[in-house]
């Protein structure tokens, strides 16, 4: 396994060269990320290459880091983050393109490389916001029919901004304002490192 | 001539055959399918997004209300992901019961799959059948984790509890009388793993009952053979896994290719089928459920060893992410800490992102998440099968008639809770 991913990492390293930004192994899996103008490139190459050849893309998704680690966050704030698979080579590759506005983000679409991008683009595009240029039917997919904003963003918060409710005097159903209070059982908490150890207090 | 215009028609989403709330928007030249536009989205709850306001630990139970006929298999591949980013070893004893329940749900899904395929399809009695066999399986579920569906068992670390040793056993009421009561208890006297191996004596003989009812049924193959044919390289294009992508004849199975838990110890075989129609997606099935049941029996032979080897803990001892025995917690200052930190605070995920995936019943079900270093999770993204399955369903019905719509929904194995999130 260990040997696989450092051939991997290699095969990477040769075949894309200045085109990857970053690359590092954590938890036995390999992460690339990319500018986003390289984005499609990377994409057809790790598709293609006969020393790489990711057949199947398995997931893509949008992430929104504006919030990450309380405000630590200094770089751009959204990515597509995609998960490919390689059968003939029983490899795994997580591949990250930062959209570069992040009031407008946009990104190249994968849906001509592999198919299956159709869906998750339009998921990503309805949670975060993330324009796929190319993308031929980017239409909103979970949401409801008329949705107003990303809800998947940071700043959504969890209650959303309407509610819907049957109206009896109009005879059909209307949305109105939330009337729930946002509500925190468990605050969120990030811990300095070593808490808790016993040498630590 | 008269001017001959394409019809729009709405297929669900309170379709029987929807299999929950499916919304499939049919453009259709006389009854020939021309365009398939599945609307889904009517059961999103958003779970990825109420995970993050969720501790690590309170997510599990959300993971049951995904796939709500594979239950486990969710929770799998969310504590797979969560054990990866601490780094904890989970004991192999909680590794074989994983793999045993893991295998039980493939089974319970396949039974709702095949049974309500053939449902909807015309054949009524299938899903009469299945569901007797389901009823045991439930019943395990019920006796392991104290729930019939959302059984929230697994735990990064382990598994809640170990097998319990007695059965519940049924009760003479108005509905049952003293002898039925005595014959549906007759399985029950033992422990969970001899109610258990007693359904894998039974369930092959079952599997048989079902290939009789369908397999050389003259009906049932009018309607699945050559339809929704997919080639491997568009299978492939198209992000299929699982009995999918099998049915299209790619051999992969991630339970065969990267191992997770105890499988590399298990001996089964994996069924591919030829044509990539809905009738080898179904053999497929059918031999997914023998080879299954095998499983089953493996994992009950190591389990019952009582001796060294099958015996031990269940759940990790690293008490900052599983709660320390009760026992424990009354003598020691030091476990009682642990367990209210762990309850209220809930347990700190390093900085990091993982990817888990296991072979769910449907096919490839992943989680990613990515941890800032905070006791709840910053993303949680969940990779459902059934999403990109149904997304290939205007290539899949495209040309077909209007009622082979039906058989192809029936085919991939749709659970909207799973394809919504």
């Amino acid at each position: 396994m260990a040997s696989r991913l450092e051939s991997l990492c290699q095969n990477l390293q040769t075949v894309l060269g200045g085109r990857i930004a970053g690359i590092n192994t954590a938890v036995g899996e390999v992460t690339i990320e990319v500018a986003a103008e390289h984005y499609i490139e990377v994409a057809r190459i790790l598709r293609d290459h006969p020393d790489l050849r990711f057949e199947q893309l398995i997931d893509l998704t949008g992430v929104d880091y504006s919030a990450w680690g309380d405000g630590a966050w200094k770089g751009l704030r959204f990515a597509a983050v995609c998960h490919l698979l390689s059968l003939s080579r029983n490899v795994r590759l997580r591949l990250r393109a930062f959209a570069p506005d992040d009031g407008f983000p946009v990104l190249p679409s994968l849906v001509q490389l592999w198919n299956s991008a159709n869906w998750y683009e339009r998921e990503a595009f309805d949670l975060y916001g993330i324009l796929f240029e190319g993308h031929p039917d980017l239409r909103r997919i979970l949401t409801d029919y008329g949705f107003v904003g990303h809800p998947f963003r940071k700043d959504f918060p969890i209650s959303g901004h309407v509610e819907m409710r049957y109206d009896p005097e109009q005879r059909r159903v209307v949305y109105q304002p939330v009337t729930i209070e946002p509500r925190e059982v468990t605050p969120r908490i990030i811990r300095e490192e070593n808490y808790g150890d016993a040498e630590h207090g | 001539m008269a001017e001959i215009r394409n019809y729009t028609i709405n297929f669900g989403p309170q379709h029987p055959a929807a299999h929950g709330v499916l919304r499939l928007v049919l453009e259709l030249d006389g009854e020939v399918i021309v365009r398939a536009d599945p609307h889904i989205g009517l059961l999103h709850r958003a779970t990825e997004k109420l995970a993050e306001t969720r501790t690590w630990l309170q997510t599990v139970p959300y993971l049951d209300r995904l796939d709500y006929v594979s239950m486990m298999c969710n929770e799998h591949a969310y504590v797979m992901a969560v054990e990866k980013l601490l780094g904890v070893q989970v004991p192999i004893r909680a590794q074989y019961i994983r793999v045993m329940m893991d295998e039980v749900t493939r089974i319970l899904n396949h039974l709702l799959n095949i049974g309500t395929h053939a449902l909807d399809i015309g054949a009524m009695t299938m899903v009469l059948y299945t569901f007797r066999e389901r009823e045991d399986l439930m019943d395990v579920y019920e006796a392991v984790s104290g729930a019939r569906l959302h059984a929230a068992y697994y735990r990064p670390g382990g598994v809640y509890r170990d097998l319990p040793d007695r059965m519940p056993q049924y009760e003479v009421n108005k509905f049952k009388n003293a002898e039925t009561v005595r014959r549906l208890n007759e399985s029950r006297q033992g422990s969970l793993l001899d109610f258990l191996e007693d359904f894998t004596n039974r369930f092959p003989a079952y599997v048989d009952e079902y290939e009789t009812l369908l397999t050389d049924n003259r009906i049932w193959k009018q309607r699945t053979v050559g339809i929704g044919v997919v080639s491997p390289e568009r299978a492939l294009a198209l992000g299929f896994t699982g009995p999918m992508l099998r049915g299209s004849g790619v051999e992969w199975d991630l339970r065969k290719k990267q191992p997770y838990e105890v499988y590399d110890r298990m001996e089964f075989d994996v069924p591919v089928g030829v044509n990539g129609d809905c009738y080898d997606r179904y053999l497929v099935r059918i031999e997914e459920m023998r080879q299954a049941n095998h499983i089953v029996r493996q994992c009950i032979d190591w389990l019952r060893n009582d001796s060294a080897k099958g015996a031990g803990p269940v759940i990790t001892d690293n008490h900052k992410v599983a709660p320390p025995p009760r026992e424990k917690m009354k003598a020691s200052m030091e476990e009682l800490i642990h367990h209210f930190k762990l309850f209220t605070e809930g347990m700190h995920v390093p900085p990091g992102e993982a990817y888990a995936a296991i072979e769910h019943p449907k096919g490839e079900f992943g989680v990613y998440a990515i941890s800032d270093g905070g006791n709840k999770p910053y993303r949680i993204k969940l990779r459902s099968p059934g999403f990109p399955h149904l997304a290939a369903t205007d290539e899949m019905a495209k040309g077909h008639m209007i009622a082979d719509a039906t058989a192809i929904i029936g085919t991939i194995d749709l659970v909207l809770g799973d394809t919504d999130r």
